[in-house]
């Protein structure tokens, strides 16, 4: 005797969250019916093994069904097939969004391409995702990615609306579209300590500040590309470096406010000239596009490993940065005080980020 | 020219992407109603195209209207090939026709396509401008109402029930037409779903057309069934209850307080001397059934002489003019009625009524079920136009019921249904109802308010046991049964045990809770071909209705109850094997006495291990009927022994069991059912077929702590639903692997399907708990040789446990749900006395709210403004959240109401029949995957009818065919189902809810006006 068919259909789709979980993470039917026979399910309602495989073959196929609609989640508020709550339709959505950490942290500023799509089960057997969950990850990324390109207006706004994503995730996916637009290097081992959650934070400061859309909000890609003519005017900050007196000035004044007020001064003064070069060379060489990529290996390399080195604590960090910000503008002869608020902002924030004690 | 009707073509979304080149689609729409077409522009390259059509009028008459539905077919447009087909949309307009049920259809419809299924969607909107028509002889039936609903309707009530209505209409199955081998599935799929709807449309309307004669304005308890005889055609019958409703408008308060019973009962019964101390028998409490085969051949009309009567043929009609009967047990006042009765139901020629609630008092007496099975051969309908044959053939049945009704010393047959299982070309046709005696009063004309206080003395028993009492003279019984005096008021008679077809009235007085009770058989049998083949299974027919009677006896028992109600018993007939399932819900009546225990023989005393062996089985048996009480609650007051006069039967008696030798046919062909005369029901130990019975006795789990199930409407002694509702359909089917199956290993094999589908569903639904699964309503089929299908259609409820444990303790009125008349349902338990307060009737909560023309709107406006809901009624609110979201929530239940709820208006009548087919089936997930999107299409296309009539929610709904074939090795499958229900507007009951039924109307009304 075998069952050959069997279906349960209710007129409210019956969804059990848990094996959605099991589903997305890509176990297949008969390991999500173990993981839910030790979860001990089976004791809550005196089922047996074969109720159990019952309702995962059923609640699969549901999911199956589903996963086209969620493929475009609008279009699962408008059809007619599931009655599914609001409610429901947005843990749905939410959940089949959701990403692993691990697993995108290895294909942040990866083109998302059929190549990237090929190394999947590397990355797969890297991270312990099952490769079915890697690809669902990766597909995410890239609908979504195809979909904000075209479109004019906020990134996060149009993630959200096109997604009904959370305000929490369509940030993580506009930092996932914008470090796979700008191809940031994430790779390189000494960036390996970084979390996805550093870049994300990393990616929306420079959208907020950086792009296009940080002057105009109604271009195309605003929020995805830089802003071109900020990249040139990055250059006059060489000034900084370039001429001495400028230089000296920009270190008294640093030294004397901070004087005092930390252990590691002597280092800071010491380091001073050599930072303050780091940072502004990386400002200068933003212009070309492989140096945009080079951004954050940049900024560890020239920055946070020398600070480091020097046992600065995250305070020390703060309070120099701040300084060193700050007295830039006390400077008479330096003229380009608005082009470097707005990019010391950014460096701050993600250097304060980055920087781990 | 009686109707003008109008259709206009919106737009369509999420359309398939048909021009591979372009990823869009180039389309447009064709209308078309009986031969006229209109077409729409081509939206070019667009999936979500907006047509803004003019409105396409056609003129017709109102007979087409009936019959015919509006087919909006979408299509891609294609310059230089033919344009393809993206799908369907079939509208059925009769709800338009009908003045008080819808006024316009408008909403989104999915696209339907047989192969492909739905893709997209398409708004559509159409009205109905009908003129008045005074041709006498018309042909139509406009307005007349019909309901799927078996009860009277909950915004009517019955001025008038009329009776049995029914007609059938036969056709060739285009599937079976020589056409059929040159055009495509798709082709013939659209023809077959054509044609059945047009056939539906004309029986409805000519089943309408008898209802005006019989002077009726609706049809309740419709219940219409599709035979597939394959090459001999396809027949489309209906039956259903004529009546005359009254719409309740908010000024007409119904009336609540119509039973006062005098507390003077006649007296005459005093001295009444106890039955003849009948032997119980399974087949004697009420279950009248026969089993009659005429064969016909395919070329002449040749009868086989056999005739399988299975019940005591020998009967003397009781009551009515014949002397000495009626009056013997309940005095003048009981023949009185009867002669009211009988003059009311005399000009009919079926007194039947399938109905299977009524309001309060229409019911006298209940005898029993009542059943008749005939066994024919099918060949070809030569002429659609006269479809005698098959009328005959249920004549035939018709009158066999009618004559074991009048056995029963009744005249009437409620909670009446017939049914048909087809295998090649052998067919059985069964009907089945309960014999009852009925009040007249509802069937006279000018009598129609049931609240006039002279009608009083017609009822001499009080409600909650009335019905109990024997109908028929205990002199003359028409099987050997046990009498005792009604536990109740102990002035009339009751049998032991009683079976029946309808649902619990709501007035009876129920001890503990219910349970769903089923009876599984498998029987074996020769292939066979032609007469010998309807032979074979006329002569097994008998034995399994048997078995299974006393299969459902002994598991009554093992639950320690004494009645059986919502009896559905089904034979289905396959190559070889027959199967059997019978349903019901047991319940213990107060009125009746208890059941005894259940003992076991051994053949052979003496034998030391054997007795111990006896002794251990019949520990676990008691042991479980223990434990059954304890978890059905069945703690029957203890009877005092002050109370003589009537005798009581000793409390403790046992009654035995039997088991038929079912095997060695010459015992059982001797007719008699009853073993009334033998050393009865003694179940034998040692023969291995009885401890395999007893084992499936014991083995019948009990649902899991937190569930109850019943295929009733609602649970005996649950009264405090919650909102949440979740209708489900499940099938399932297994292939027998092994060839060599016999009777028992096939019967274990079945019980466990049954079985573990319950298991199922209690696990799927666990997180409803409390809950209960109600109106479970299995279906099995043979589809191949060794396939066994059974598909499920119930719906389970959450209830408030708390409260149905304190039972009748104080209901918070702040509750705003669960403030239904289900709460008042069963009021009578703990006033046993007959100063009883009165049971609410069904109408009394409802008040016809003002017609209103944008009532879709104000409903999801109630909606929106209701409070919020806890997390289990969140499934009443319309998916608003994302915005922009059109799709209304339509809920569906197989029950006539949805709890929590109200029902302010019908919208008609849905019966929709779709055949799904695929030539790629491993893609589409193998069987399983088919079925499911299938089934979940269905639910779909039925919910959007109901919301593009402005309804919200469908109610008795049912799965009436579900008909599955597969054929792997081609990798194609086809699927037909065919489904109905009653679409309506619903409103919350609010907080605000009167509590007293007096003034429902005003208060029902500013409800209304304060959630717009």
């Amino acid at each position: 005797m075998s069952v050959e068919l069997d279906v349960f259909v209710g007129n409210t789709t019956i969804m059990d969250e848990e094996v959605y979980q099991l589903w997305l993470d890509g176990y297949t039917v008969n390991d999500a019916v173990k993981v839910r026979m030790e979860g001990g399910v089976m004791e809550e309602c005196e089922a047996s093994a074969d109720v159990l495989l019952s309702d995962t073959m059923d609640q699969y196929r549901t999911f199956q069904m589903c996963e086209r609609l969620l493929h475009s989640p609008t279009k699962l508020a408008n059809q007619l097939l599931f009655q599914i709550t609001p409610h429901r339709q947005a843990v749905l959505i939410e959940r089949y969004y959701a990403f692993d950490d691990a697993f995108v942290r290895e294909v942040l500023g990866k083109k998302l391409s059929k190549g990237t799509k090929k190394d999947l089960d590397d990355i797969g057997a890297k991270t312990g995702v099952t490769l079915k969950s890697c690809r669902r990850q990766f597909d995410n990324f890239k609908r979504v990615f195809k979909v904000v390109e075209e479109l004019k207006g906020p990134l996060v706004e149009n993630i959200r609306q096109h997604f009904l994503l959370s305000d929490k995730l369509a940030r993580d996916y506009a930092a996932i579209v914008f470090f796979a637009n700008n191809r940031f290097e994430t790779g390189k081992r000494k960036l390996q300590y970084l979390t996805f959650q550093d870049f994300a934070f990393c990616a929306g400061q420079l959208i907020n500040n950086w792009t296009v859309g940080a002057v105009d909000n109604m271009v195309e890609d605003m929020d995805v590309d830089l802003d071109k003519e900020f990249l040139q005017e990055l250059k006059e900050l060489k000034i900084l470096i370039a001429d001495k007196d400028l230089l000296d000035q920009h270190k008294s004044l640093v030294c004397t406010a901070l004087r005092g007020k930390t252990k590691a001064f002597t280092e800071m003064e010491a380091n001073f000239k050599n930072l303050s070069r780091g940072l502004v060379n990386i400002a200068a060489k933003l212009t070309n596009t492989k140096d945009v990529r080079d951004f954050f290996i940049d900024l560890v390399e020239k920055f946070i490993e020398p600070c480091r080195s020097d046992r600065w604590t995250a305070a020390d960090m703060r309070l120099y940065l701040t300084h060193y910000t700050n007295s830039a503008h006390i400077l008479d002869t330096f003229k380009h005080q608005v082009v470097w608020d707005r990019y010391m902002g950014v460096i701050k924030s993600c250097i304060f980020k980055m920087y781990h004690d | 020219m009686p109707g003008k009707l109008k259709a206009r073509i919106v737009a369509g979304r999420h359309l398939p992407v048909m021009d591979r080149a372009s990823d869009l689609t180039d389309a447009f729409v064709e209308v078309k109603f009986g031969n006229t077409t209109f077409k729409t522009d081509v939206c070019p390259k667009s999936l979500n195209p907006q047509w803004n059509s003019e409105w396409f009028k056609f003129e017709v008459d109102d007979e087409d209207l009936q019959d015919e539905p509006l087919q909006v077919t979408v299509l891609d447009h294609d310059t230089y090939s033919a344009n393809d087909a993206i799908g369907k949309v079939y509208i059925d307009i009769d709800p338009l026709l009908c003045s008080e049920a819808a006024s316009v259809i408008s909403g989104w419809f999915p696209i339907y396509d047989t192969i492909h299924g739905i893709r997209g969607e398409i708004n559509v909107l159409v009205k109905v401008e009908l003129f008045n028509d005074l041709n006498r002889f018309r042909q139509s039936s406009c307005g007349v109402k019909f309901f799927c609903t078996t009860s009277i309707p909950r915004c009517y009530r019955a001025a008038m029930v009329h009776g049995f209505v029914e007609e059938l209409v036969v056709n060739e199955d285009p599937e079976y037409q020589w056409i059929d081998r040159i055009r495509t599935p798709r082709a013939s799929n659209e023809a077959r779903q054509r044609l059945i709807s047009l056939m539906s449309g004309e029986l409805q309307r000519k089943i309408g057309l008898k209802v005006l004669e019989m002077g009726g304005n609706a049809v309740v308890g419709y219940l219409q069934c599709f035979d597939l005889e394959g090459e001999s055609g396809l027949v489309v019958r209906a039956i259903g209850t004529a009546c005359t409703l009254d719409k309740l408008s908010s000024g007409s308060a119904p009336n609540t307080n119509t039973h006062t019973h005098p507390n003077t009962a006649p007296a005459s019964n005093a001295c009444n001397s106890p039955s003849k101390d009948g032997k119980e028998s399974p087949l004697a409490h009420g279950c009248r059934s026969t089993h009659n085969s005429p064969v016909h051949s395919a070329c002449s009309t040749q009868r086989l002489s056999q005739n399988f009567s299975v019940s005591v043929p020998t009967l003397i009609f009781t009551g009515m003019g014949s002397g000495g009967s009626g009056g013997k047990d309940a005095g003048p006042l009981k023949t009185l009625l009867r002669q009211q009765t009988q003059t009311a139901l005399e000009q009919r020629e079926f007194p039947f009524f399938t109905l299977t609630s009524f309001p309060p008092g229409f019911l006298v007496h209940v005898g029993g079920v009542v059943s008749a099975r005939s066994v024919k051969l099918l060949d070809r309908i030569h002429n659609p136009d006269e479809p005698e044959t098959r009328d005959a053939w249920w004549e035939e049945i018709r009158q066999e019921i009618k004559s074991h009704a009048k056995a029963l010393g009744c005249h009437a047959v409620v909670g009446y249904s017939e049914s048909t299982s087809i295998c090649e070309e052998v067919c059985i046709l069964s009907a089945s109802g309960t014999a009852a005696i009925l009040n007249p009063r509802f069937m006279r004309e000018g009598c129609l308010d049931i609240g006039i206080p002279d009608h009083r003395f017609e009822e001499p028993s009080p409600p909650s046991c009335g019905f109990c009492h024997i109908p028929y003279d205990e002199l003359n019984m028409p099987f050997p049964a046990q009498l005792t005096y009604c536990y109740h008021c102990r002035r009339q008679k009751v049998p032991d045990v009683l079976f029946t077809t309808i649902d619990l009235p709501q007035e009876a007085s129920v001890t503990g809770k219910g349970c769903l009770i089923q009876a599984r058989l498998c029987r074996l049998k020769k292939k066979a071909q032609g007469e010998v083949n309807a032979t074979a299974i006329s002569n097994l027919l008998p034995f399994m209705e048997y078995e299974l009677h006393t299969q459902l006896m002994n598991k009554l028992k093992m639950r320690s109850m004494n009645a059986l109600f919502g009896l559905h018993i089904q034979i289905s007939i396959g190559e070889n094997m027959l199967l059997g399932l019978a349903s019901a819900t047991g319940v213990y009546l107060t009125a009746l006495p208890a059941p005894g225990g259940i003992q076991i023989a051994g053949k052979t005393p003496g034998d030391l291990s054997n007795e111990h062996h006896i002794s251990t089985i019949q520990k676990r048996i008691n042991d479980t009927i223990a434990k059954n009480k304890e978890l059905y609650q069945i703690n029957p007051p203890e009877l005092t022994e002050e109370l003589v006069g009537s005798p009581i039967p000793e409390p403790r008696q046992r009654s035995r069991l039997f088991r038929s030798h079912s095997e060695s046919s010459d015992e059982v062909s001797e007719l008699d059912l009853s073993h009334g005369k033998k050393d009865a029901f003694v179940l034998e130990i040692d023969d291995t077929d009885a401890v395999e019975d007893i084992h499936s006795l014991l083995t019948d789990a009990p649902p899991p702590t937190g569930f109850y199930s019943c295929n009733t409407e609602v649970m005996p002694g649950i009264n405090d639903w919650t909102s949440a509702v979740q209708m489900f359909t499940s099938v399932r089917v297994i292939r027998l692997s092994n060839a060599n199956l016999t009777n028992q290993g096939l019967n274990k094999i079945f019980t466990e399907l049954c079985e573990n589908l319950l298991k199922s569903f209690y696990f799927k639904l666990r997180s409803m708990i409390p809950c209960c699964l109600c109106h479970l309503n299995f279906t099995v089929a043979v589809p191949e040789e060794e396939l066994i299908q059974v598909a499920v259609t119930a719906v389970a409820m959450t209830f408030d446990k708390d409260q149905t444990q304190e039972k009748l303790a104080d209901k918070p009125i702040t509750k705003g749900t669960g403030e239904t008349e289900e709460q008042l349902q069963f009021p009578l338990e703990l006033c046993a006395d007959s100063s009883l307060p009165n049971t609410q009737p069904p109408g009394s909560k409802i008040s016809g709210v003002p017609e209103s023309t944008n009532v879709s709107s104000r409903v999801s406006s109630l909606e929106r403004s209701s409070p919020l809901p806890d997390g289990r009624s969140r499934s009443l609110r319309s998916t608003r959240s994302f915005g922009g979201s059109s799709v209304t929530v339509v809920k569906m239940t197989p029950l006539s109401f949805l709890p929590g709820t109200r029902i302010i208006k019908y919208l008609g009548i849905i019966n929709m029949f779709f055949i799904r087919e695929t030539t790629s089936l491993r893609e589409e997930g193998g069987v399983s995957g088919f079925l499911h999107s299938f089934i979940a299409e269905v639910f779909a296309m039925v919910r959007a009818h109901v919301a593009a009539l402005g309804g919200n929610a469908v109610v008795s709904y049912s799965m009436k065919e579900c008909v599955f074939m597969e054929n792997p090795n081609k990798n194609q499958a086809q699927c037909l189902i065919n489904v109905s229900g009653d679409a309506v507007i619903c409103v919350r009951e609010t907080d605000q809810e009167p509590t007293l039924p007096a003034n429902t109307g005003q208060s029902c009304t500013s409800a209304a006006e304060g959630t717009t």
